[in-house]
Formats: C-alpha cells, sequence, structure tokens
C-alpha cells in the first residue's frame, strides 16, 4: 500500500502545500493528548491560520469551530483531515465545493474514492502524511530531535 | 559542527517551554534528552541507515539496555541468536532476568528454528549482521518476514558492517543498534552508541500495549497514535533516555560524527586488508582454522554475497595449532597489533580470549562459545596489508 500511495507523497508537492495561508482542520479536538490537537497548535504557533471543523466542538485554541466545512466563512486553502477513511469522501467533496487546493489526509487516512473526488476538482492530495512531520521537515526544527529530515545540504540552515 | 557543550537551554519564553515539555514543538529542554550536536551525529546516522530517526546513547551497550526498555515489560518473551558479542550475552542473560523477561538463544544459521521460537509473548528478535566473535552472517530478510508473520519486530545490530557494508532495515529489519564506539567513530577515542528505527512497524498491531497504551509516564500520551512514523523514537528519547539517563557527550557526538566523514574511506581499507590477512593465515601452517565470512571458502559466502557484497567486515577469529601458549607467544611477539579489548579502530587490534575476556571460562566452556584456546580475534585497520602480514607472519614464527 505504502509504494502505491507515493503519487501523493511526493516532495515537491508537499512543500507547495505548505505555502497555504489557511487551514482547516476537519476532526480537530479539544483533547491535548490527541494527534490533531498537537497538530493544530503546531501549526498555530508556526504561523497559519487555522479553522477548527469538529461537529462536537463549539471552540478551540480560542477560535470558532464549524460543523462542516460548507459553513466556514472564509476562504481555506488547505483541508487537513483526521477522520476515519469512511468520512473522507464527504470532506472531499466539501472541498471540492468550497474550492480548496489541496487535500491532506493525515495517517491511516487512506480513501481512493476521496482522492478520485478531490482530483476530480483539480484539488492536489497528500496521503497518509502528517503535515506537522512534513512542516519540521522542511522549514521547521525536526532535526533538533535527531530524525531523518533526508534534507542534506551543506548551505546553512537556520538553528 | 559546532559543539553544543552545555546543560540546558534558554527558553524563548513561557508558553515556548511550555510547548516543548509538552512535546508539542520540536524543541531542546535539557542535554539528558536532547542536545544540538549529538542530534547532527542522530540525524547522519539515521540517514545512512535508510531510518526515519535515531537517538544517541554513552555507548552501544546502554542504546540497546534502551531499546529493550522502550519494548519490553515483566512477562514477555525474547528470542535472540546464540552468535553475539559477549557483552550483550550477559546483558540479555542477566538484565533482562532481573526484568522477569524470558529468554531463548536460537541458531542464527537456522531461520527456523526462530519460527519454532515463538510464543505469545514474544515481543522481539535479535541478531547481529556479523557475529562478534563467530563471524556468522544473519540471513535478516528470512529472519525478519518470520518476526513480521507474528507481529514482532526484528533488531540487528549493526555495529560490524556499518551502513557502509550492509543496511538492516532495506532488507527488513526494524530497529538498528550500534557500538558508534567502533566502525562509526573508527579511532578508538570515544565511547558511543545509537538506536535507529524504520518508524515503518505497526507499534499498535495489539501487541505492543507498552507503546500504544496511554503512557503513565507522559501524562497519558499515546506515542504511536500521536507521533506515528516517530512513536517508537520519541518514546525511547523522550521516556526512556529521560528515565535511564545515559546520554551521549556532546564532546562525543562530535568526534563520533568526524569519524563518519571518513566511514567509505576506512571501510574499504578495512574490509580489502582483512581479505588479504585472512587469505594469508589459511595458507599458514601454524593455523588450522580462519573465520572470515569474506573467505570463498566460507559457508557463510551465500550471505555474503546478498548482505555484504562490499565485504566481510574485518573483524574475525583464526584457531592456532599451538593452543592457548601459541596464542600468548604471537601475542607477545606482535608489533603493529595493539594487544586490546576493543574493535574497529582504525588501526590493528587483537585480543586472545583465552587469557582476557573468556579468562573465566575452562577449555569445555571455551568450545561451547565457539571458541578454543588457540583462537586468536583480530580486528583489521587501514595500515599498509603487506605490514600487517609481515608482523603475523614474524609472530607465527616465534611460536615454539
Amino acid at each position: 500500500m505504502s509504494e502505491s500511495l507515493a503519487k501523493w507523497q511526493q516532495p515537491d508537492t508537499i512543500q507547495t502545500s505548505l505555502n497555504a495561508k489557511n487551514i482547516a482542520i476537519v476532526g480537530l479536538s479539544s483533547n491535548p493528548l490527541r494527534a490533531s490537537h498537537f497538530v493544530g497548535l503546531y501549526l498555530l504557533n508556526n504561523g497559519y491560520q487555522i479553522t477548527p471543523v469538529n461537529p462536537t466542538e463549539k471552540e478551540i485554541f480560542g477560535l470558532t469551530c464549524y460543523p462542516n466545512l460548507l459553513e466556514i466563512p472564509h476562504e481555506i486553502d488547505l483541508v487537513d483531515v483526521f477522520r476515519a477513511p469512511d468520512a473522507a469522501p464527504g470532506i472531499a467533496q466539501e472541498a471540492a465545493t468550497i474550492g480548496a487546493d489541496f487535500l491532506w489526509l493525515q495517517f491511516g487516512v487512506i480513501s481512493p474514492e476521496a482522492i478520485a473526488i478531490a482530483e476530480a476538482a483539480q484539488i492536489t492530495c497528500i496521503v497518509d502524511r502528517c503535515i506537522k512531520i512534513e512542516h519540521a521537515r522542511y522549514r521547521g526544527r525536526m532535526h533538533w530531535l535527531g530524525f531523518n529530515t533526508e534534507q542534506i545540504s551543506a548551505r546553512r540552515r537556520e538553528p | 559542527m559546532p559543539i553544543h557543550q552545555t546543560t540546558s537551554y534558554v527558553f524563548e519564553d513561557s508558553d515556548a517551554a511550555a510547548a516543548y515539555f509538552n512535546l508539542q514543538e520540536y524543541g531542546n529542554t535539557y542535554s539528558r534528552i536532547m542536545n544540538p550536536t549529538v542530534a547532527a551525529f542522530e540525524e547522519r546516522v539515521a540517514n545512512l541507515e535508510g531510518g526515519a530517526g535515531a537517538v544517541a546513547f554513552a555507548s552501544g551497550l546502554a542504546a540497546q539496555s534502551a531499546a529493550l526498555f522502550t519494548l519490553l515489560q515483566p512477562g514477555d518473551h525474547v528470542v535472540a541468536s546464540s552468535a553475539l558479542y559477549g557483552g550483550t550475552v550477559t546483558q540479555f542473560k542477566h538484565l533482562l532476568r532481573k526484568l522477569s523477561v524470558e529468554l531463548d538463544f536460537v541458531d542464527i544459521n537456522q531461520p527456523s528454528a526462530w519460527q519454532g521460537a515463538i510464543k505469545n509473548n514474544t515481543k522481539l528478535f535479535f541478531g547481529e549482521t556479523i557475529g562478534n566473535p563467530s563471524g556468522s552472517v544473519m540471513d535478516i530478510q528470512a529472519i525478519a518476514d518470520i518476526a513480521h508473520a507474528a507481529k514482532i519486530p526484528l533488531m540487528v545490530d549493526n555495529t560490524f558492517a556499518t551502513p557502509y557494508l550492509c543496511r538492516p532495515l532495506d532488507w527488513g529489519a526494524d530497529i538498528v543498534v550500534h557500538s558508534a564506539t567502533k566502525f562509526l567513530g573508527g579511532h578508538g577515542t570515544s565511547l558511543g552508541g545509537v538506536v535507529v528505527e524504520s518508524g515503518e512497524f505497526d507499534w499498535s498491531n495489539g501487541r505492543f500495549p507498552i507503546i500504544e497504551a496511554p503512557s503513565p509516564a507522559y501524562h497519558g500520551l499515546k506515542f504511536h497514535e500521536t507521533f506515528g512514523t516517530f512513536g517508537f523514537l520519541m518514546k525511547l528519547r523522550c521516556e526512556t533516555l529521560r528515565d535511564l539517563g545515559a546520554c551521549m557527550s556532546p564532546f562525543n557526538a562530535f568526534l563520533l560524527a568526524q569519524g563518519i566523514e571518513t566511514l567509505p574511506l576506512r571501510m574499504r581499507a578495512h574490509v580489502s586488508n582483512a581479505l588479504a590477512v585472512a587469505e594469508f593465515l589459511q595458507t599458514h601452517t601454524q593455523v588450522s582454522g580462519v573465520h572470515y565470512a569474506g573467505l570463498s571458502a566460507s559457508p557463510y559466502q551465500t550471505l555474503v554475497q546478498k548482505y555484504l557484497p562490499k565485504g566481510a567486515g574485518a573483524v574475525f577469529c583464526f584457531d592456532l595449532v599451538g593452543g592457548r601458549e601459541a596464542g600468548i607467544q604471537l601475542i607477545e611477539q606482535l608489533s603493529l597489533f595493539s594487544h586490546l579489548a576493543n574493535v574497529g579502530d582504525a588501526k590493528s587490534l587483537v585480543i586472545h580470549p583465552a587469557t582476557t575476556t573468556h579468562r573465566q571460562l575452562s577449555d569445555t566452556e571455551l568450545n561451547a562459545a565457539g571458541i578454543s584456546a588457540g583462537t586468536i580475534r583480530v580486528s583489521i585497520g587501514i595500515e599498509d596489508a603487506q605490514d600487517l602480514i609481515a608482523d603475523l607472519a614474524y609472530g607465527l614464527a616465534a611460536i615454539t
């Protein structure tokens, strides 16, 4: 499975997607021990505009939480999904409706149907990857903890 | 590469400090857990081995202990190769028993024996790419397949091969450990160890509640669910290294990283010299056997061609016809080989196990360990091969 997903895990695509400014996080949890919460807080601390999407929450990080993508009153560039794979096609449909540029499916959110829906609407997909890890790899401090960023360069990098 | 010789780090502000301690942002808190110089060393090793990341430790055995502590809990079971470094055998037999972990040693040459040793509570397979000192070569792919069919990870000690000669993760291993003291550092100056993990093993397969379940040692965090690919490594660093405390010093990380810069040059010289010396020894009348997997007559030739096409390492044993007394005489006569208890140095090293590392064992016990009273272990360095051969020829000629 992991090899067949390589098409949606290309470093160039991932780096382009990190230029997004407005990110909707579908399935964002207010529980600080959940992965989605770690990722949301990280993106917030790294300069992104975050829009929580979760029908069971009113507010997360002091930000209004919307029940679905269609209710969001402002523009969204990238939709980041922390939901079971069977919820992904519906989210992809909503992402198409609101005109998002990127659909990012987090670890384990693997849905060929969602990918097909998104791509039919010219949305670029990233699948089975974590946006926090990829941001830390290319623009952040992943190398501070001995992780393999796969970035080999003699150029000076900021600490 | 600067040496960050510091214990701790001034935080930007309270929020940043909180985010670091909560693992919400990658940041430095205290050098027992992370340090920028050590991190640079770790990333280089992780990259060379093709892993998701690495965590460095004060020594190879500290690295191994930490990997075991991260994976195991009382009542678990480990299956390990019977052809392992003596320090590892002691660690496994005694430390694991103290932790109420069961252990079975199996024949590295018979993958089917590994299959037969699996129990319901088996949590780990462990072996060495090249066995110390037996020179055995592990069929990593076959043993990894058996492990994975039973949802068990395979950990491989790659110290003798280094990623220049073999990358166990490419063949299905899940965790690689090193004594960086040896070939990675390469100059016999600095102790260090490192654990690399592939990031691909499914720690949430139901067999590893110790990694999957909410951790009481980190306010209920589920390491694998939260950090995915990095779950094992985060737990290894933020819990096990934090609690065991056997961190690598920044200065050692600097020296070991400097060693890695010449790893390919040194390994090419090591394996070419080792083959030349082994070929010389196998023709000598005072030598009854040479256990170097790189020799064409070695029973490991097929595995060497698959896993170690660039060379079978540079540490091996040979047996002297004259037994214990001949061993002592040879050691006394050598002038280029340093008589000491280490391997993987740029200079050639020699040791006579029967009178040093295995001194407490009877001849019968030595034989059970695959060693005879006349066994000599050498670690071939990067000197001129002809000089090494001349030194050995002189020493062997002096045996009376």
